[in-house]
């Protein structure tokens, strides 16, 4: 089974998050980026789906040249090869287009992605990916077991869960329940280095949307404590100044 | 010209999430001077679907062609789709849950459509057409501008009010045209979690941390969230360790709320909790260490020991209950 993984290289996330003055864009300086953590967990997946029944897991990101430390990264955790779309990820619409062209090309069995990205929290990527390619998807995975060609996923609904069952090719986005991340041994890190990491130029593509600005919210006002002997208060407070019960 | 909203039905009953859906999107076509349609998929019966009409829908598409009993991304993708054609919708509106962010993007693909995931508030349509949603998991909010003709935009739970405005709606079918390719997928089983209120929907919620020592003390927790109508929800190294099911866990790997009221206790408010709750509109928080992170993020707080503080809390919860009935 040949498997690929789509990686977005984010902030970590316990990074400050601050703006350029006119708010068009993050300010980097300083900040350390790392794979998406929901990546991680698909990428983790991916490893383990592969050495249990063979195949292989490449790792696709479309970004500039500054998110190859992320791929390196992934290549350490496990994967056999990675490919970067050389351009900025402008948006969802344009990075799935990306990712979709590639895999007209070089198709796959199974792709997994996270939920969302935790810069943008949009989880758009992998449905736009599917829907270019005709293929079915499940944008938020809670487990997913491969046999006999044919995917089982048990997928979050409200108040619920709901177990399908597909044919391959498939997409998935990973939640955190599908996996536990892997830590990259010294072995992992050594080969690294020398796995192949292609790079790709992108194709031409309109785009749909653009960031206007960013903002902060709001910081809430100080806490207003009540005394632990007399937690009626409490209520007492909900009800009459923030009229929330 | 038009603004579609998707609405959402479990077995066939509409919850107040899609009301939200339908006032917010109502508000979009009254600022552009438009009507708004509604499109269900499944069974709700015609009474359940008049209701869609009591905040402001002005046509209601029924699609409940037998094949659309079962969930198929596809599927369903492809009938709004066509419901947005027959309408002539500029703008398409649905729920940010976890159906509506698995159709959308097949939608915006479908319909050359710019989409913006998990808006907060309404758009600004003056001039350029902006919609705020939240980014880097609740540390800001980035404002999207939508460049193209059609528009999609899913809607957080919680973050609109409902607002009552009837119309008299006519209730049309509609049977789009089916590609058996879009029904590849089949559910095997749905499984519905028992708990009485559903934690993205949860107006309250009340959230236990690693403070409460372990999953024997979560009778406490349930039994105020029973009495103030709340859900239970929990921090991930609770969910971790198997005290509470994963379904609870909130943050930034788990599920992103913004209910009205978030009480945590015994929960130190790291950033990557934070990440999941900072939306809400009310924040309080019972710790017994005053230095604890949390008290910086909460609007209200009570610096003491959850086994002595919510025992006394439930007892003046059932009072102040009583007192409003
Ligand atoms: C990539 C990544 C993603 C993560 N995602 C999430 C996420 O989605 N959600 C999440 O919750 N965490 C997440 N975490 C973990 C997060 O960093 C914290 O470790 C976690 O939130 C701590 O949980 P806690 O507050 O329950 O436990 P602790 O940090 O152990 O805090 C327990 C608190 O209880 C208080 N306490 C103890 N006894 C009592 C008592 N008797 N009465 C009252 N208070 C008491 C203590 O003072 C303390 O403040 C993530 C971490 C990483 C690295
Ligand atoms: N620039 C990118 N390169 C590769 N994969 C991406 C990129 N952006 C997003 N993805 C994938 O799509 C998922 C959802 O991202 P998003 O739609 O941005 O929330 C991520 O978890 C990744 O798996």
């Amino acid at each position: 089974m040949k498997i690929l993984v789509c990686i977005s290289h984010v902030p970590d996330t316990t990074t400050k998050i601050n703006f350029t003055p006119d708010n068009k864009s993050l300010i980097t300086q300083g900040v350390q980026f790392i794979i998406n953590p929901y990546d991680e967990i698909a990428l983790t997946r991916a490893l383990e789906l592969t050495e249990k029944s063979g195949g292989s897991v490449t790792v696709i990101n479309v970004g500039e040249a500054t998110t190859e430390p992320t791929l390196r990264k992934a290549l350490a955790i496990g994967a056999a090869d990675a490919v970067r779309i050389n351009a900025q990820p402008r948006e969802a619409f344009f990075v799935a287009t990306q990712i979709a062209e590639y895999i007209k090309k070089t198709p796959y069995d199974l792709i997994l992605c996270g939920r969302e990205s935790i810069d943008f929290n949009s989880g758009t990527v992998p449905s736009m990916v599917a829907e270019m390619l005709g293929i079915p998807s499940v944008a938020i995975s809670k487990t997913i077991q491969v046999e006999n060609g044919k995917a089982v996923i048990e997928r979050e609904i409200e108040g619920g869960k709901e177990v399908i069952e597909c044919a391959l090719p498939l997409i998935a986005g990973c939640s955190e329940s599908v996996a536990e991340p892997r830590i990259p041994n010294m072995r992992g890190i050594m080969s690294a280095r020398t796995k192949p990491l292609v790079v790709v130029e992108p194709v031409q593509t309109e785009t749909f949307t653009k960031v206007a600005g960013y903002d902060k919210p709001a910081p809430r006002s100080s806490v207003k404590l009540v005394d632990a002997a007399e937690p009626g208060k409490l209520l007492e407070l909900l009800h009459t100044e923030k009229k929330v019960i | 010209m038009a603004v579609l909203v998707y609405t959402e039905n479990t077995e066939g009953k509409f919850k107040k999430s899609a009301f939200e859906a339908v006032t917010y999107a109502r508000a979009i076509a009254d600022a552009l001077n438009t009507s708004l349609s509604a499109a269900a998929i499944g069974d709700a019966s015609d009474e359940e679907l008049g209701k869609l009409a009591k905040y402001g829908a002005k046509k209601i598409l029924k699609i409940s062609d037998a094949q659309f009993k079962n969930y198929s991304v596809q599927g369903y993708a492809s009938a709004i789709t066509q419901a947005a054609q027959k309408e002539n919708a500029d703008v398409v509106v649905m729920l940010a849950s976890f159906g509506g962010r698995g159709i959308a993007p097949r939608l915006a693909v479908k319909l050359k459509a710019g989409l913006a995931e998990g808006a907060v508030e309404l758009p600004k349509i003056v001039g350029n057409f902006i919609v705020r949603k939240t980014a880097y998991s609740g540390k800001a909010f980035a404002d999207v501008e939508i460049v193209s003709a059609k528009k999609i935009i899913t809607l957080i739970p919680n973050s609109y009010k409902v607002e009552e405005k009837p119309e008299t709606a006519a209730i049309e079918n509609l049977s789009p045209s089916i590609n058996n390719d879009d029904f590849k997928m089949t559910v095997k089983e749905t499984v519905r979690s028992t708990s009485k209120v559903s934690l993205p929907d949860a107006e309250i919620v009340v959230s236990g941390g690693r403070g409460l020592k372990g999953p024997e003390n979560w009778g406490m927790i349930e039994q105020l969230a029973e009495i103030l109508g709340a859900a239970t929800a929990c921090s991930k190294p609770v969910s971790d360790a198997h005290w509470r099911p994963h379904s609870e866990h909130v943050g930034q790997t788990g599920i992103t709320i913004g209910p009205n009221v978030y009480i945590a206790i015994g929960i130190s408010g790291a950033i990557q909790h934070l990440a999941g709750v900072s939306s809400s509109k009310v924040i309080v928080v019972i710790n017994k260490d005053p230095e604890a992170p949390f008290f910086k993020a909460a609007d209200y707080g009570i610096v003491g020991d959850a086994f002595d503080v919510v025992p006394k809390l439930i007892e003046a919860a059932k009072a102040f209950k009583a007192g409003q009935n």
